[in-house]
C-alpha cells in the first residue's frame, strides 16, 4: 500500500511534491521494524528446527555410516543394528492403505458436496467435516485400538485374509488415518472444484453432456492441481501423523505392506524412544534425531508439490 | 387491435411452450444404460459422504459410551493416579489451561504483526518476501512431532535450555500454530477492502494508524475465529508435547519454570495404553472433557463469524 513515488508526475512536466510527511516518524519505522521482526521469526524457527535435526544428526552419522543406515534391513538401535528400511516401509505402509480408504472417499465427498448438494445439504455437511478434521488424533487413536482393532478380529474373514490380526495392526491406523485425512481431501478438493468457472460446465451441459459426464470430464480435470495438492498435502499429514500410528499400529520394526501386521512407523520410534529413558548425547539418543531428518526431508517434499500446485490452480481461476 | 395483439401472443405463448417441451423431451431421452450409470454414480458418492460421516462420528459416539460412566465432577479436581478408581485429571487440565493462556498471550501478537507486514509492508517483488511467505506455508504443514524435537532439543535444552517445563511446552506449542495464526490473519486482513484504507490515508492519517485504526479493527473477526481454531488445535497437540517429557505421572499443579508438568491429550494417552481394568473407561471419559472444550470453542468461533462477519 506504499504511496507511488513521484516519477510519473515529474515525467508528466508537474512539479515533483513528496507525499511524506516532514517529519521522519521515527514511530512509524519503529513499527514496522517489529512486525518484520515477528515474520522473519518464522525463517528463524525454520532455522532452529534445521539445526536442531542437524547437529545431533551429523553425529550420529559420523559413528553410523550412511550405507548401513539406508542399506541395512535391521532396525534395534539398543543391539546396534542402524537400518532404518523397516520404520521407513512401516510409515509407507500405514501411508499406503490410509490413502487408499482416503482417497476415493474425499474426492467422491468433495464431487457431491461441489457438484450435487442442495444448498441446504451442502450448508450442513461442510463445517461438519471441517469441525470434525478438528477431532485431536489422541481421540482417534483411542477408538482405532479400543473399538475398530476387536471389531476387526471379530468379523475377520480368515480364510481369505489369512490370520486374524493381533492386538495392534497397521491396516487399523490406516483406516484411522485415512479418517483424518478425508476432511483435508474433500475440503481442498471442493475449494479447487468450486472454483472451477461455470461457463465450462454450461458449456458441457449444452453439448448434451449428462451430470457424471460434467462431474468426471469437466470439473474434475479442471480442478486437478488443486486435487493433486490436497491428496499430496494429506500424504504429508500421515507421514507425520503420531499419536494414531503409537497407539495402534504397534511398536515393532517389521518390513511389511501387510496391513494386518504391527509395524513401527517413524514417529512412533520418535515417540516411544523419546519418552523412555536415554542418556543424552549416545548413539541410540541420536537416532531420534536422524530418523526427524528424514521424516522433515519427505514432508517438506510433499509440502513443496503441494504449494505448488495450489498456487497454480489460484492463479488460473481467481 | 388490442385483443388481435392478446391472441397473438396467446399463440405465441402456446407455440413457445410446445417447442420447450419437446426440446426438454428430446433431451431428456437419454440412452438408457446412462440413466442408470449415472445415478449409480451419485450413489456412489454418498455413500463416500456417508462413511466419511459415519466413520467420523463413530469416533465421538464410542468415546461417549466408553466414557459416560465415569463421567462425573470429581474426574476434574482428582489426582494423576495409576490405580483406575482414583485416577483423575486435574493436573492435567490446569497444565492445559496454562500452556492455552500462554498459546493465546504469545501467539496473538506475533501471529498478527507477521500478517500485518506480509500483507500491508512487504513487496511481493522482493525474494525475502516469497521466501517468508513460502515458509510459512510449508511450517503449517510440518509434522507436530518434528517441532517437539525443536523443543527437546532448542528449548528445553541446548541454546534456550530452560529444560522440560510448562513454558517449553507452551513456546513448542506456539511455534507449532503460528503458521496456521498468519495465514488466517492474513486472509482477514486481506478481506479488508483498499477502498478503507485509502480513504483513511486521503484524509491525512498514517499507514499505521490507517492499520490500527481501520483495518485491525475491521479484521478483528477473522482473526479471532483463526486464533480460536488454531487455539483448539493445539489443546488436542499430544505428540510433541511427549518429547517435552509431559508423559511422566505429576501428581502436583505444574509451575511455570520448575519441575515436571503434563496436559490433557497426553494423559489422556498415557491412561488410555494402560492395561488395568478401568484405566480405558477413564481415558474415555478424558476425551469427552476435551471434545467438550473443543467444542465449545469451535461454536463460539462459527459464531463470532457468522455474527461478525461483513460484507463490503
Amino acid at each position: 500500500m506504499a504511496l507511488q513515488d513521484s516519477g510519473a508526475l515529474e515525467a508528466a512536466g508537474l512539479p515533483a511534491r513528496r507525499l511524506e510527511a516532514d517529519s521522519r516518524r521515527y514511530g512509524e519505522k519503529a513499527i514496522k521494524v517489529f512486525l518484520t521482526l515477528c515474520a522473519v521469526l518464522s525463517v528463524i524457527t525454520t532455522t532452529a528446527i534445521v539445526v536442531s535435526l542437524l547437529g545431533p544428526a551429523i553425529g550420529f552419522f559420523r559413528e553410523v555410516p550412511l550405507t548401513e543406515f539406508f542399506g541395512s534391513t535391521q532396525w534395534f538401535p539398543s543391539q546396534a543394528f542402524f537400518g532404518v528400511l523397516p520404520l521407513v516401509v512401516g510409515t509407507l505402509n500405514v501411508v499406503l492403505w490410509s490413502m487408499v480408504f482416503a482417497i476415493p472417499i474425499g474426492l467422491g465427498a468433495a464431487i457431491y458436496l461441489s457438484e450435487y448438494a442442495p444448498r441446504r445439504v451442502r450448508k450442513v455437511v461442510k463445517p461438519m467435516l471441517e469441525v470434525l478434521a478438528g477431532i485431536p488424533t489422541v481421540a482417534i487413536g483411542f477408538f482405532g485400538f479400543y473399538f475398530l482393532i476387536p471389531l476387526l478380529r471379530d468379523i475377520w474373514p480368515g480364510r481369505f485374509l489369512g490370520g486374524p490380526p493381533g492386538a495392534f495392526m497397521a491396516g487399523a491406523a490406516a483406516l484411522c488415518v485415512g479418517l483424518m485425512i478425508v476432511p483435508i481431501i474433500t475440503s481442498i478438493s471442493e475449494d479447487a472444484m468450486s472454483s472451477v468457472p461455470a461457463g465450462l460446465r454450461e458449456g458441457a451441459y449444452a453439448l448434451g453432456a449428462s451430470k457424471m459426464r460434467v462431474a468426471l470430464r469437466v470439473v474434475v480435470p479442471a480442478a486437478l492441481s488443486g486435487i493433486v495438492a490436497s491428496v499430496v498435502l494429506g500424504i504429508s499429514r500421515a507421514i507425520g501423523e503420531t499419536m494414531i500410528v503409537l497407539m495402534v499400529a504397534g511398536n515393532r520394526p517389521n518390513i511389511s505392506m501387510n496391513p494386518v501386521e504391527i509395524v513401527q512407523a517413524m514417529t512412533s520410534y520418535i515417540g516411544v524412544t523419546a519418552t523412555g529413558d536415554i542418556a543424552t548425547g549416545t548413539v541410540e539418543y541420536q537416532t531420534i534425531f536422524a530418523v526427524g531428518v528424514l521424516l522433515f526431508a519427505m514432508t517438506l517434499v510433499m509440502n513443496l508439490i503441494s504449494i505448488r500446485f495450489v498456487r497454480r490452480f489460484r492463479e488460473v481461476y481467481e | 387491435m388490442s385483443t388481435d395483439l392478446n391472441r397473438t401472443s396467446g399463440r405465441v405463448k402456446f407455440a413457445a411452450g410446445g417447442a420447450r417441451s419437446a426440446t426438454l423431451a428430446s433431451l431428456e431421452r437419454q440412452p438408457g444404460g446412462q440413466v442408470l450409470r449415472n445415478r449409480l454414480f451419485l450413489g456412489l458418492l454418498v455413500i463416500a459422504v456417508s462413511i466419511a460421516m459415519v466413520g467420523l462420528a463413530a469416533i465421538l459416539i464410542d468415546a461417549f459410551i466408553k466414557g459416560q460412566g465415569r463421567l462425573s465432577f470429581d474426574l476434574l479436581t482428582k489426582s494423576t493416579s495409576a490405580n483406575a478408581e482414583r485416577a483423575g485429571f486435574r493436573e492435567a487440565i490446569v497444565g492445559t489451561a496454562y500452556l492455552m493462556g500462554l498459546v493465546v498471550l504469545m501467539t496473538v501478537p506475533v501471529g498478527v504483526s507477521a500478517a500485518i507486514y506480509l500483507e500491508e509492508y512487504a513487496r511481493r517483488d522482493r525474494w525475502w518476501n516469497r521466501l517468508i511467505e513460502l515458509n510459512i506455508q510449508n511450517l503449517a504443514a510440518v509434522p507436530a512431532i518434528i517441532y517437539g524435537i525443536l523443543g527437546l532439543a532448542f528449548i528445553a535444552r541446548g541454546p534456550i535450555g530452560i529444560g522440560t517445563v510448562l513454558f517449553a511446552g507452551a513456546i513448542t506449542l506456539t511455534l507449532l500454530v503460528l503458521p496456521t495464526v498468519i495465514i488466517a490473519s492474513r486472509e482477514a486482513v486481506r478481506a479488508v477492502p483498499p477502498s478503507i484504507r485509502e480513504g483513511s490515508l486521503a484524509l491525512g492519517a498514517t499507514q499505521w494508524q490507517t492499520i490500527w485504526r481501520q483495518v485491525l479493527p475491521a479484521a478483528t473477526p477473522g482473526i479471532l475465529t483463526g486464533v480460536i481454531l488454531a487455539v483448539s488445535r493445539a489443546l488436542g497437540e499430544a505428540a510433541p508435547l511427549l518429547l517435552l517429557g509431559a508423559s511422566t505421572f505429576v501428581t502436583f499443579l505444574p509451575n511455570l519454570f520448575e519441575g515436571g508438568f503434563t496436559a490433557l491429550p497426553v494423559l489422556i494417552y498415557n491412561y488410555a495404553r494402560r492395561a488395568q481394568e478401568g484405566m480405558p473407561e477413564v481415558a474415555a471419559a478424558g476425551i469427552i472433557i476435551m471434545l467438550a472444550v473443543l467444542l465449545l470453542m469451535n461454536s463460539f468461533a462459527i459464531w463470532l463469524r457468522n455474527r461478525f462477519e461483513q460484507k463490503w
